[in-house]
């Protein structure tokens, strides 16, 4: 059980059940398609990143990464480079500033570090790639060649990085982020075998690489008073701070971390090697130093997502119901974080069965720390599953959707709890009126436009509802009728700001325009990471929680001439810029007012969000149903996809404009795994081999057609607002409706990603293996 | 990047000097940049001396004879939109369109577009083995990811790809390649200035050391000649080709058989392939499919797959025929 | 060296080696241009060069001292936008915004080759003088700037409400 589960758990029984969010029927700013408010800021270039910050007598930082996949470095040649026109210093394992290892951040939650292991201290090298030297010069030219003249010596060791190869020595991991590796339910073997339909695959995916297009970047500077600062593009601004100060032994108060703006993260820009370094050479020269990783020390030095091979085995009654479901498989991870891949999540969550079986494995490789990816685990576990069930409505003559229907649970079929709101059945059945989807012929490869052979697939989205502990704010209130919000927060394209104006704004009955945030730096009250689409509601309910305690100070302030003279916070409401008593709404005065009569220019308290006991006693999980529209050419096996429908059960939207963005990029980055994206992980050497974006496919415009995303609305009665995140459901269901829709296109089932033309060309036609019975009608 | 030199050069005789004079400090012509500039970047390629050869013969001229002359300095955009080639050469403004960006096509030119290297992941990791930047140091793409490499006219020294779209539309019209040098002018049939690997990849063309690429002529097709170029990827744009086709037909008066006809592929060899076997097969032969996957499996026999590419064997046979396919409709056939 | 760079002539000291693009960011402070791979595989770093987009990374600056650069902090800025910087914002054609400025500049470079009649791999007819300015044509032509965040679907609405209004497809 993770710590945030203890925690939960705990307060869920000491804590009384609250209603529902009273603003959570409340439709005035929250709900309408604001425009990001940072949007000219960013349109015209004047946002700053991490990089892009002007520091006095900068030095420039360039890497050496090592060659080998395991061993030790027995001799680093870098006199040429000293000696070089502009540098100021070699830093390797014998010069570098003492560094504690860090605590990995899946195990420890204020910690931001991707990996345990020493950076830099010795003379281990644990993956081809891990920085092995760093050059500071005057410039970045400087810098670059100088690196390029440093030669290592090394004594390599056997190194484990073949996945087949280690697959027999495959164990369960301790735990997966919390959650028991394995669930066992009935006998789902015994159940397959006795099923009248069923279906049994292997499924895999390969690594994939984030590739936010803003490089990783740090900046460093440290003051006469031992203070030190850091510019990092980071999407967990409060850990890193403490994860350094923990690293450099020193007091989390002398960090600053900022990042006001984060050029896409999508679970990658965490702590990696490059910032401890980028901090040490600035400790090691006395100068403000700046590292900016080039694209191929991006794959090298940052983890993406690890490979799997999964197995799915569905068992069906005659009546369409799952008799036994099994979902189990390796995923390769190293011994340095704990980060399995959580691909059988959704399994746990979003199906009825009478028996199951969950399991999960490791085998450890000696490559870069994998990491999260965009909904890590629920991505490529929904391919897996949802392929699955694609297969096995074929097996049972069953319309997809339909099969769902009869598979829907009443409650959590792991947790054994009510879930706190679940639509998915409301999404499939908007999403198929508007895509059209009765009108598609089941039978693979009956509908064509010349070369290009057209099918449609669908599959669900999943993922759960996060809300993690630590998030606070500070609110302030001023004599001129505005407020500022404050908080450690990130921005790295969910339009932060502009949601959470609108929430403050709302909550405070202000107009949008007298409310801003104030956020991307440490020097504000902490947020959690920006990670497990929980961001916005940590902060909703962190912000939620301010304004209260705002209210009750505010009141106390009011005095006896005052409307409100004697009122409690429970007994008014804000409205009009101010507050006003629920019984009587003429009684009542605006902040400007109560803050001018009390000779206060403002009013501030900084809160924190109350524990995330809603997760406890509920199963809180957000869900999908995604439609695509494939084109295979026969000629070429070339796939495009020609039409897409997002249908979403995410609690209620805060923004549509912006939503709809989150979603569609998820779709998008989901395309991309589908068809055209995979690091090629060469096992002989350890090495990435396509570390480029020329070579690493991520989609382009022209692969991309105009996305229809809609969405139910239906607030979560537990969430602060009605909430849900929805940065990361986009991405889950896709590769699996691409796979259906390409089944559906041409009669071939391609098990394993990314659907690229050379698998088409080569499969064969997928035969079902009964063909003489269907399910019952209901 | 290396430390170097940069001279600027206002016509070929003085670029040639300049190569001359520095002759020992690794002299480099540069063009549009966009990939010597990222070789020098990546430390695979390390000049002493740049000689910016980019201000010299852009023009684009039409010859009295109907041939084009295309300065080695002309941007590919400009090449692309020129009017003649748009109506005489479509191929040729296909292939260009399909390569790379925009943004690389306002930059490149047609003389870097034939010096350009390949696009092999080990040729691009200075940690790999690769023949073709250190002889005799091994090729890791062998029994490496090698699905992008080549399946005709490889060694076992190499199987990288020659990544050029405009050159497998300059190869199969039969251009003429314009050169300078040290000693004198020469001219040389495009098909013959990329070599295939042997056993020295590293030696990837005919030019001598300062050699620079003037220009290159297109010779004028016969009438009512049709061509097209067809690129298979893996992206829908912005990809290099796994296989590509540019051909051109010139069929009798009934359209029902083949005068002649011009085939070249990308993305299956270590030069632009001209597929003389193919076009043999198909010089005054009745212009039907099964004519066609003759002569493209004539063209294809002896290449030869490895772990990961074997399938562009069947895609090349798949792609040649469908190409011969659409140029050789007529007006009112199933498409 | 001598630049003009959004009309301005300036004086720089820096290396041959120093590309366009560093330049930009690292001598003349002008961050609205980015790098995302400093390879010509992304187009974050695009500028304008004599009206024309190319990838300033893989532009070596001492080459480009006698041309006119126009980067974006040179079309609008955040208190006086450019009619397409209004229309990216409001069709929520970015997200992060670091592919943005590049994404601008590129659909800036891309009206003026669709007005040049320059043709595309999207052109179906290689001889008509015009070309439509609709959505195949846009995606096409702004394939070589990435985004990882997906605002495609935003970006190509936005184009098509600045360029070619009556053409614009509601999202």
């Amino acid at each position: 059980m993770s710590v945030l589960q203890k925690v939960t758990e705990a307060l869920a029984k000491v804590m009384p059940d609250k209603g529902p969010d009273p603003l959570i029927e409340t439709w005035h700013i929250v709900g309408q398609p604001l425009s990001r408010l940072d949007g000219p800021l960013k349109v015209s270039g004047a946002a700053r990143f991490a990089a892009e910050v002007p520091l006095e007598n900068l030095a420039y930082a360039s890497l050496v990464l090592s060659t080998i996949a395991k061993g030790r470095i027995l001799r680093i040649h870098s006199d040429d480079a000293r000696r070089a026109i502009g540098v100021i210093t070699v830093m390797t394992h014998e010069n570098a500033p003492r560094m504690h290892a860090p605590p990995q951040m899946f195990t420890y939650r204020d910690s931001a570090a991707t990996s345990n292991l020493p950076v830099m201290q010795d003379n281990r090298v644990h993956w081809n790639g891990e920085p092995v030297a760093l050059v500071v010069a005057e410039s970045q030219e400087a810098a670059d060649y100088a690196a390029s003249l440093i030669r290592v010596e090394y004594e390599p060791e056997t190194a484990a990085l073949s996945f087949d190869a280690r697959k027999p020595e495959a164990k369960p991991p301790k735990d997966i982020l919390g959650e028991p590796p394995d669930i066992t339910v009935g006998g789902a073997e015994d159940a397959l075998r006795r099923s009248a339909f069923r279906v049994d695959q292997l499924y895999r995916t390969p690594r994939y690489n984030h590739n936010a297009i803003e490089l990783h970047a740090t900046a460093a500077k440290w003051g006469s008073d031992g203070t030190l600062t850091v510019h990092d593009a980071s999407q967990a601004l409060a850990a890193t701070r403490d994860t350094i100060a923990k690293s450099f032994a020193l007091e989390p108060e002398k960090v600053r971390v900022m990042a006001p703006f984060v050029g896409g993260a999508f679970g990658n820009k965490c702590v990696w090697n490059h910032t401890f370094l980028c901090i040490a050479a600035a400790k090691l020269t006395a100068r403000a130093v700046r590292i900016v990783l080039t694209r191929e020390e991006v794959f090298r030095i940052t983890g993406g997502r690890t490979l799997s091979e999964q197995r799915v085995a569905l068992g069906a009654n005659r009546d369409g119901t799952l008799a036994g479901l099994i979902h189990t498989g390796i995923t390769g991870v190293v011994s340095h974080n704990a980060f399995p891949e959580q691909f059988t999540f959704p399994a746990r969550h979003l199906y009825a069965a009478e028996h199951m079986l969950i399991q999960q494995k490791v085998v450890e490789l000696d490559m870069v720390a994998n990491t999260s990816m965009r909904a890590p685990g629920e991505s490529i576990g929904t391919f897996a599953l949802e392929s699955a069930l694609d297969e096995l409505a074929i097996e049972c003559s069953l319309d997809p959707i339909e099969l769902r229907r009869r598979i829907e649970p009443q409650k959590d079929p792991t947790r054994n709890i009510p879930f706190s709101s679940r639509n998915l059945l409301e999404a499939y059945r908007r999403g198929a009126e508007r895509f059209g989807w009765a009108q598609r012929n089941p039978a693979p490869g009956s509908q064509r436009d010349g070369a290009w052979q057209i099918g449609q697939g669908v599959a669900t989205a999943y993922y759960p509802y996060y809300r993690m502990p630590g998030g606070s704010a500070r609110l302030r209130i001023t004599a001129d009728g505005r407020a500022v919000v404050q908080a450690a927060a990130h921005e790295m394209g969910m339009g932060t700001a502009t949601v959470q104006v609108q929430h403050a704004a709302e909550r405070l009955a202000l107009p949008v325009e007298r409310v801003s945030f104030e956020y991307g730096d440490t020097h504000f009250p902490d947020s959690p990471v920006a990670g497990g689409s929980n961001q916005t509601v940590s902060i909703v309910a962190a912000v939620t929680a301010a304004v209260q305690e705002l209210v009750e100070k505010l009141l106390r302030l009011c005095g006896k001439d005052s409307p409100l003279a004697g009122s409690r916070a429970a007994d008014v409401g804000a409205r009009d810029g101010g507050l006003y008593r629920l019984d009587n709404p003429t009684r009542g005065e605006s902040y400007r007012a109560i803050l001018q009569r009390a000779g206060r220019d403002y009013l501030e308290c900084t809160a924190k969000a109350p524990m995330p006991a809603e997760m406890k006693k509920y199963s809180m999980q957000s869900f999908g149903a995604q439609f695509c529209e494939v084109r295979v050419n026969e000629v070429s096996g070339e796939i495009r996809i020609s039409r897409w429908l997002g249908s979403f059960d995410t609690g209620r939207i805060l923004n549509p404009k912006t939503a709809g963005s989150q979603f569609r990029g998820g779709i998008i980055m989901g395309i991309g795994m589908a068809l055209t994206e995979e690091s090629f992980f060469d096992e002989r050497s350890g090495r990435f081999v396509n570390a480029s974006l020329a070579e690493y496919h991520v989609p382009v415009h022209l692969d991309i057609p105009q996305i229809e995303v809609i969405w139910n609305d239906i607030p979560d009665p537990q969430a602060p607002l009605g909430l849900h995140g929805i940065g990361e459901i986009g991405i889950t269901g896709t590769a699996a409706a691409v796979a259906n829709a390409v089944y559906n296109a041409t009669g071939k089932r391609i098990r394993e990603l990314p659907i690229t033309l050379d698998k088409i060309l080569t499969a064969p036609p997928t035969l079902r293996r009964s063909v003489a019975t269907s399910a019952t009608p209901r | 990047m290396n430390e170097f030199s940069y001279e600027r050069a206002t016509d070929p005789a003085a670029a040639i000097r300049l190569f001359s004079k520095c002759n020992g400090r690794n002299p480099r012509y540069l063009a549009g940049g966009t990939n010597l500039v990222d070789l020098m970047r990546e430390d695979i390629e390390q000049p002493g001396t740049i000689i910016d050869v980019s201000g010299i013969s852009q023009a684009i001229q039409r010859r009295e004879d109907g041939a084009i002359l295309l300065g080695a300095g002309a941007k590919n955009t400009a090449v692309a939109s020129h009017r003649d080639i748009r109506e005489r050469f479509p191929m040729l403004t296909q292939a260009i369109v399909n390569g790379a960006s925009a943004q690389i096509r306002n930059m490149a030119t047609v003389g870097g577009n034939l010096m350009q290297r390949t696009r092999c992941y080990y040729f691009y990791d200075s940690a790999a083995r690769c023949n073709k930047r250190v002889r005799g140091s091994g090729c890791d793409a062998l029994d490496g990811f090698n699905r992008i490499h080549a399946i005709l006219g490889t060694s076992a020294h190499c199987i990288a790809t020659h990544p050029s779209d405009m050159c497998v539309a300059l190869a199969a019209l039969d251009a003429i390649v314009h050169i300078e040098g040290p000693s004198g002018p020469r001219r040389l049939k495009l098909t013959d200035l990329h070599r295939l690997p042997g056993d020295t990849p590293d030696v990837e063309t005919e030019l001598a050391p300062g050699e620079l690429i003037t220009a290159v002529e297109i010779p004028p097709l016969p009438p009512a000649t049709r061509s097209v170029y067809r690129k298979v990827r893996d992206r829908a744009s912005y990809a290099f080709a796994l296989v590509s086709v540019a051909a051109a037909v010139q069929l009798n008066e009934s359209g029902d058989s083949i005068l002649a006809a011009r085939l070249a592929l990308g993305g299956v060899a270590h030069r632009p392939w001209r597929a003389s076997v193919a076009e043999g097969v198909l010089q005054g032969a009745p212009a039907t499919e099964e004519r066609f996957r003759q002569a493209a499996e004539a063209e294809l026999q002896l290449a030869v797959g490895r772990a990961h590419n074997a399938f562009k064997i069947d895609l090349a046979k798949r792609v040649v025929v469908d190409t011969l396919k659409e140029l050789t409709r007529r007006p009112g056939d199933e498409p | 060296m001598q630049f003009t760079i959004n009309g301005r002539l300036q004086t720089v000291d820096c290396d041959v080696r120093t590309s366009l693009l560093d330049l930009l960011r690292d001598h003349l402070g002008l961050t609205g241009t980015k790098k995302g791979c400093d390879q010509g595989a992304c187009g974050a770093c695009t500028v304008l060069v004599d009206g024309e987009r190319i990838n300033s990374c893989l532009a070596l600056a001492v080459q480009y001292q006698t041309r006119s650069v126009i980067t974006i902090e040179g079309i609008g800025s955040a208190r006086d936008l450019h009619p397409l910087q209004q229309a990216f914002i409001e069709c929520d054609g970015l997200q992060c915004g670091y592919c943005t400025p590049g994404q601008i500049c590129s659909a800036l470079g891309l009206a003026g080759e669709i007005k040049r009649g320059v043709p595309s791999a999207c052109t179906a007819d290689l001889r008509a003088g015009e070309i439509e300015f609709n959505s195949d044509e846009i995606r096409e032509r702004l394939s070589g700037n990435l985004c990882r965040c997906g605002a495609y679907n935003g970006i190509v609405q936005a184009v098509q409400k600045t360029f070619a209004p009556t053409l614009e497809r509601a999202p």
